[in-house]
Parts: C-alpha cells; structure tokens; sequence
C-alpha cells in the first residue's frame, strides 16, 4: 500500500473529508495533517479540498449509527491528543466495521485513548469555569487563559450565562483566539496577541482584597502542598490573582 | 477600621469552617441580576487555599464580636482578638466584586452571636436582603442559623439562601455542655427540624405553583468537630448516618481540632489536628452517601475506631472474606461498589463495558479501576486478577504498602534507605 499524507484546512467539517478521501480512494493515510504545519516530507501529500456535500455525508453516516458519535467526535477534535485526525480517523473505521455496539467497548484501544482526551478537555474546561481570573477595564472584563486544549467553545456557554448582561472577551493565549461577549451574542474570533492594561485603582483595590483573603483563609496547621496542586495544577497559577504580587500584576506579563 | 483590615478579621474567624460548597442548587440566568449558579450540581471550586481546601464561596462572619464564651472557639468572648462588623452594603459591594471576577460563586455568611440569637440572625437577614434585592445577587448564598434564633426568623433566612446549615460542632451532648455552657442540643436540633419540614413543605409548594418561594433549595448541612472530645469514630458516624436519614441532611462536614486556646478540658496548645481521622471519616462519609454501606457495617463496638492505616472500604473488604472475590463480569452495580479501588464511575464503565464481550484484567485498568487495591477482590471470567493467592495477611501487607506512599509522614513508619542505623 502507498503511503500517504493527506492536507486539510484544519477544521472539523475537513476533517470528515478526510474520512471521505480514506474511503472513496480505498487508502490508509499515515499522517492527516493541517495545511498551515505541513513540513516538507518524503511521503506524497495530497490537499484534501472540503466540500460540505461530502462533510455531511460522512456525518449523516455516523449520526446513523449513534447520536452520540458526532458530538464525541467534535470534543475529540479540540483536545490535544497527539495526532487526534488519525485518531478519529482510526475509531471511525472501527466504528463503521462494528457498529453501534462498539460504542460500549470502553476499553477498546482505538477507543479509550480518544475517550481519555475528552475526559482531559473536561476537566480541563472544569478547572477553568472556576480558575479564570476577570479584571474589569472600564466596565466590560477581560481574562487570558493558557489551556492546553482548545476549551472555548465548552467554556461558550457558562460564561455567557454567568455573565448575563455584561460584556466580557476570555483570551486563549494558546490557541490564538478569544471568545467575546457583549449584547447577548458571543463569538470565537481567532486573534494573534493581546496585552492586558494594567489595572486601576478599584480593579488594583480588589485584586489585594483577594489576595488577602485568599491568604487569610488557609489554615497554617494543615497545610498541604500536595493536595492544592493536585487539585489545582501549577500550570494555571500563572493567570491567576491569588498568586501575583502587586508590583508583578501591574506589568504586563512578558515584561522581564 | 479600613476594608482590608476588615476582610481579614472576619475571613479569619470564618476558616475554621470546612464547608465551602456551592453544589445542589440551580439557579438560572435573569437580566437585570447578576449572576447564576449554572455549573451544574458539582458546584465550582474556584481556587484552592494553602491547606488544599477548595474556595468557592467568600466566607466570612457577619461579625466576630461574641457574647458566647464557648471554649473551643477563636471568638469567644474571653479571648482578646480585633474585633470587627460589616455593613452589609459594605459585604454586598465585596461580594459584587468577587463575584464579577469570577473569584467566587457565591457568598458563605455565618455569625458570632451579638447579643442574643435573634438580634444577630435579624442583621445577617438585613445582609442578605440587601445583597439579594437592592444589589439584584442571584448567585450561590449559604447561611448560618444560630441555635436559638426564632422560627420566623430561620424562615426569613431561608427564602433569602440556598442553603443553611446549623453547627453541631461538639458530637455529643456531654461535650456540649462542658464546652459550650450557652448552647443546648435541643438549641441545635430545633431549627435542624424546622429547616428540613420547611424544605419539603416548599419543594411540594413548587410543584403546585412555579413561583412559590423557595426555601433553602440546596438543603441543610452541619458540621461536626473531631479530635476537641473523647468520642470514638464509630459515635460520630452514627450520629451522621442519622443525621442524613432522620434530618436529611445535604453533607456532614468534619473539621479536625485545631487547637488554639489552652484550655484544660481540650488538647494542648501545638497538638497536631487529626487530619488522617478526619480523611477516614470523610472516607467513610462517601461510603455511607454513595456505596450502599452503613454505619453499623464499618465500625463496631469492639472496633469503635478506623484503623490509620487503611480506608474503611478496604477495612470492610478484609474482613469480610466471604463476600470475595466478586467476579466484573457478571457481578450486579451494588456488588462491584463493594470491591475497594472501584467507585461510582468506574463500576458504571464495568457495566457498560461489559455489554459486548468479557472483561480482562488489563480492560479493568482502562476503565479506571485502581488494580492496586481491587486485584486481591475481583476474579474476571472465573480468573483471579492476580494469578497468585495471597492470605489473608498477606493481602493486609499488601495494601498497607499502596497506602503507606499515600499518606502523611506522622501516619506509620517511613522507610528510607539513608534512614539512621539503629
């Protein structure tokens, strides 16, 4: 068999192109990669075009066969599992082999590494529903995030709830795209760098106020490291109030 | 008195309490509010303080100017400590603001008690008011009920929080009285009864009429000290079983005793709080709420106590030989949650996994079961997990060593290869 590396736009509708591709030229591709990181390669690489008609084909398949497949699929797409386009690829193919019933082989090796990437989003999503820090700039909040999976459009939701009435902009800092909010309707934009403002005298003000009382609540006597970072891991704390100093908030965080 | 200095009397008087959970409740989105409790029934952790503790709620006292003197306690009268009082447009506008951050989820407001009972729960429902309707808070609200306080004013409370809770605090009624001469345990238990008959009474007015009040939608919860009095593990657990079952209870909260006032009747200034004994009730808490275990199961009269070294779960496995090994693929839900290193989630994976063909024990580890523990307890198609079969000693040895690495250094002897000749 040839080997192969198919190109794609990067989005999940080219993805399920991707799927189309595999089946309609009866291959196997060795690499499914994005079209912006393609490295030169040995391998012959062929730019998968997506076409809507041929996503949704692919998509209406799988909803034939569950419900629940295409939203796992759309999750699976936004963790950063290594090589999640083969993965996907590699369960779909089990899946369109066995049937529905594969869906309940948790354990399944094209299956479980899948489910324990989703699982990851999760609580990565979960962690930061509670660990994103706003600070107000003239009325509206504003938050930067360093998640390693793509967690906007799971964090979409909360937030615009949560925030009813407000407007806010939560910056991935990671993936290179923000999630706005202002007048009710939210968007995902992707935007290459922000910088926050240092903060003013009431954001300044409550910014010390939390310091203190998060200082104040722990009781010395038991303290354990241990459990807080496993409960809240070090990667976060970066982004977070609790654990700045005054001088280090008021500067942008790059500045040496 | 500057608001900071403020914050930091009262947050600090506040943090000997463990409970800090927004979970049980939903309240959704309205314009014109600020805020909901939207993430579902888990609640939300929003930061995790030095001693590994969750914070979700800003926790303060309303005030820790006490005319109680009871004798565990930071704010009784006798000590002398900084005193200090919010203004409750002064408490709403910090709440606002934390809130807005996403700081917090909510707001945990308990009391000393100024002057009397009534007089004290009357300012923390002016608080509450003026949080929930001049200031439009429509996020998470618990609340203290001080023993004493009248009906009418629990009630009060109770339309403006999601939950209450009153403290135990001392696990029996002889504790009480050497420790805390101002309170009863009629005291306590009154407003407990009144909160769970208002709970229900306001969950069935619900389902008549959409825009009934609701009183304290999350429930009650209490708190009980551990380590300040004599009473052995197994009072306190039963006290708890009956606390969920006769009272209802949402959670039991434990606190292990830190002591910090001298005082004849408790442990030593520097003694260390027994945080192993609080994790094992805590432990075993899980095992009454969730697994289907209960009081009288776990402890004994002849073992009144956990034993430090093991969790309960696995205690109760190795006494119970007759009950092993259970066999994944065939075994029903109650079954499987007996079988120590499975949980809720994993057993539910075993019985969806199991649905198209039979399970392996390297499927186990997949599926989130802790072999550690559970190889000793399970057979998988008539197969033991672990082809050798211990004794009963053994496996004890065994599992001693898996948790040995989990605990504290206080717990068991520490082996180490630069360890002192002896």
């Amino acid at each position: 068999m040839r080997d192969i590396i198919y190109q794609y736009d990067g989005t999940f509708n080219g993805l399920l192109c991707c799927i189309f591709e595999r089946y309609t030229q009866k291959e196997r591709p060795t690499a499914i990669v994005c079209a912006e990181d393609a490295e030169w390669s040995l391998f012959e690489t062929r730019l998968v075009v997506t076409d809507p008609a041929h996503a949704s084909r692919v998509a209406r398949s799988l909803r034939r066969i569950s419900p629940e497949v295409l939203p796992l699929l759309q999750r699976a797409f936004l963790t950063c599992l290594p090589d999640k386009e083969l993965a996907i690829c590699r369960f779909v193919a089990r899946l369109y082999r066995e049937g529905a019933p594969y869906l309940s082989r948790l354990s399944d090796d094209a299956y479980q590494p899948l489910l324990r990437a989703v699982r990851n989003l999760a609580t990565e999503a979960e962690h930061l529903r509670g660990f994103v820090r706003f600070s107000v700039y003239d009325g509206a909040l504003g938050a930067v995030i360093e998640p390693k999976n793509r967690v906007l459009p799971l964090l979409r939701a909360h937030f615009c709830e949560r925030c009813r009435g407000e407007s806010f902009f939560l910056y991935d800092r990671t993936h290179r795209e923000a999630l706005l909010y202002s007048g009710g309707v939210s968007r995902i934009v992707p935007l290459d760098g922000f910088e926050p403002a240092p903060p003013d005298a009431e954001e300044a003000a409550y910014r010390r106020l939390w310091r203190r009382f998060y200082d104040t609540i722990a009781i010395r006597e038991r303290e354990n490291p241990r459990k807080r970072m496993s409960d809240m891991p070090k990667r976060y704390w970066a982004q977070m109030t609790e654990f700045q100093t005054e001088d280090a908030a008021a500067l942008p965080p790059d500045a040496p | 008195m500057e608001l900071l200095d403020k914050l930091t009397i009262l947050a600090d008087a506040a943090k000997y309490d463990a409970a800090c959970t927004s979970s049980g409740v939903r309240r959704g989105a309205h314009d014109g509010m600020i805020g909901c409790t939207s993430s579902a029934l888990a609640g939300c952790c929003h930061s995790f303080s030095a001693d590994g503790r969750c914070v979700t709620l800003l926790k303060v006292l309303l005030s820790n100017d006490c005319s109680y003197d009871c004798k565990y306690c930071v704010n009784r009268r006798g000590n002398d400590v900084p005193r200090a009082t919010f203004e409750p447009r002064e408490l709403a506008e910090l709440t606002i603001g934390f809130y807005r951050r996403n700081y917090i989820e909510g707001l945990f407001l308990s009391s000393a008690v100024l002057g009397s009972p009534d007089r004290t729960t009357e300012r923390m429902v002016e608080a509450l008011r003026v949080l929930r309707e001049e200031y439009r808070f429509n996020g998470y609200v618990h609340a203290k009920a001080i023993p004493g306080t009248s009906s009418e004013l629990v009630t009060r409370l109770g339309l403006l929080a999601d939950r209450l809770s009153v403290n135990i605090e001392l696990p029996s009624e002889g504790s009480l009285r050497a420790l805390a001469p101002n309170k009863t345990k009629q005291a306590i238990l009154a407003p407990m009864r009144q909160i769970r008959d208002e709970v229900v009474e306001s969950k069935t007015e619900l389902v008549k009429y959409k825009s009934a009040p609701r009183f304290a939608p999350a429930g009650q919860a209490t708190q009980l000290i551990v380590g300040a009095t004599a009473e052995s593990d197994r009072h306190i657990l039963n006290l708890t079983e009956s606390l969920y079952k006769q009272y209802r209870l949402k959670r039991v909260f434990y606190s292990a005793y830190v002591p910090v006032v001298e005082n004849t009747l408790l442990p030593a200034l520097g003694t260390k709080p027994p945080l192993l004994r609080e994790h094992r009730l805590y432990q075993a808490d899980w095992l009454l709420r969730f697994y289907g275990f209960c009081a009288a199961e776990l402890l004994s009269e002849d073992e009144p106590n956990f034993d430090p070294r093991l969790d309960p779960k696995c205690c109760w496995a190795l006494r119970h030989p007759e009950y092993f090994p259970v066999e994944v693929n065939r075994a029903d839900y109650e079954a499987l949650l007996r079988v120590p290193g499975v949980g809720v989630v994993s057993a539910r994976r075993i019985l969806v996994a199991r649905r198209t063909g039979p399970l392996r024990a390297d499927d186990l580890k997949k599926l989130g079961v802790v072999m550690k523990r559970a190889q000793y307890f399970l057979t998988c198609s008539g197969r033991l997990a672990t082809p050798l079969r211990l004794s009963r000693a053994g496996v004890l040895a065994s599992l001693l060593a898996v948790e040995r690495a989990a605990l504290p250094m206080e717990a068991g002897e520490q082996l180490s290869l630069f360890a002192p000749a002896r």
